[in-house]
């Protein structure tokens, strides 16, 4: 059963990775990276971490691909006639060397590691939401500042760069912002 | 059971996908959402490590991995109207002004 689970999540989620990268509409690419992205918290919940299935719906489904969507939709772009790059055969067959030295590399690792305190025991005694909270505003808890900071970071660039700009035949707005 | 080689192999290949989306796609859009795809593998990755050496802390990255994420589409977002306005042009090929 878990293997029939794993075998649908995973086969789905590359083949929507691979129509994401390969479709000419980019609203069709954007509806595949939605699939792919619901069956990836599909196998989050195969590694019991049912948390971050729950984030990565809200978060990634939920939040950054309905601003891909809006800013397509917004910019209205026409289907290209010519959506790969031109020397796309060429970076293909890069990507291809890059993947064989990976999957290599990979064979010959051994997986292992030394084994933490978290068990699926001890996090059932709590639960899942409760464990990560700890873990994460006791160890942490400066990562979690940092990514604060980062976000109000990334908002104030974002409203400051998509501002529209002032109109030149106006000085005085700038003028009084100076002054 | 599944072991974790069977997790590892398909975070790969997805990371592959999209690595080929950023060098093969003309469409800025497209080339953030192959980067979404890329960092969608490493959450894959460290969340079935974590699972299977029994550590937290691999979730832990992944939940900021999201977080960074989110802010990355946002500016890359907010770069590309910018664009747009001034150039109407979101192809990667035709934004050249800095290359030389």
């Amino acid at each position: 059963m878990m293997w029939l689970l794993f075998g649908y999540f995973a086969t789905v989620s590359i083949v929507a990775g691979v129509l994401t990268v390969s479709l000419r509409n980019a609203v069709h690419c954007s509806l595949a990276l939605l699939t792919l992205l619901l069956h990836m918290a599909g196998l989050f919940v195969l590694l019991n971490s049912e948390f971050l299935a729950m984030v990565q719906i809200i978060v990634y489904a939920g939040a950054i691909l309905i601003l891909y969507l809006f800013v397509l939709m917004l910019l209205s772009l026409k289907t290209e006639e010519q959506h790969l790059h031109k020397k796309y055969a060429f970076m293909v067959f890069g990507g291809m060397f890059v993947f064989v030295e990976l999957l290599i590399f990979l064979l010959q690792s051994p997986f292992g590691g030394k084994k933490g305190e978290a068990t699926p025991e001890v996090i059932l005694n709590t639960d899942h939401s409760h464990a990560i909270g700890i873990t994460m505003f006791s160890d942490y808890i400066l990562l979690f500042e940092i990514v604060g900071i980062f976000l109000l970071g990334a908002i104030i660039g974002a409203i400051v760069l998509a501002k529209t700009p002032t109109k030149p035949d106006n000085p005085d707005s700038t003028q009084t912002a100076i002054s | 059971m599944i072991p974790l080689s069977a997790y590892v192999f398909v975070s790969a290949v997805l990371f592959m996908t999209g690595l080929m989306g950023v060098l093969i796609r003309r469409n800025f859009i497209i080339v953030l959402m192959s980067v979404e795809i890329m960092l969608n593998a490493a959450n894959i990755n460290l969340v079935a490590f974590s699972h299977y050496l029994d550590s937290m802390a691999g979730q832990l990255a992944a939940l900021f991995i999201i977080a960074i994420a989110a802010g990355e589409a946002a500016v890359g977002l907010a770069i590309i109207i910018v664009v747009f306005r001034g150039k109407m042009a979101t192809n990667v090929d035709e934004i050249n002004i800095l290359k030389w």
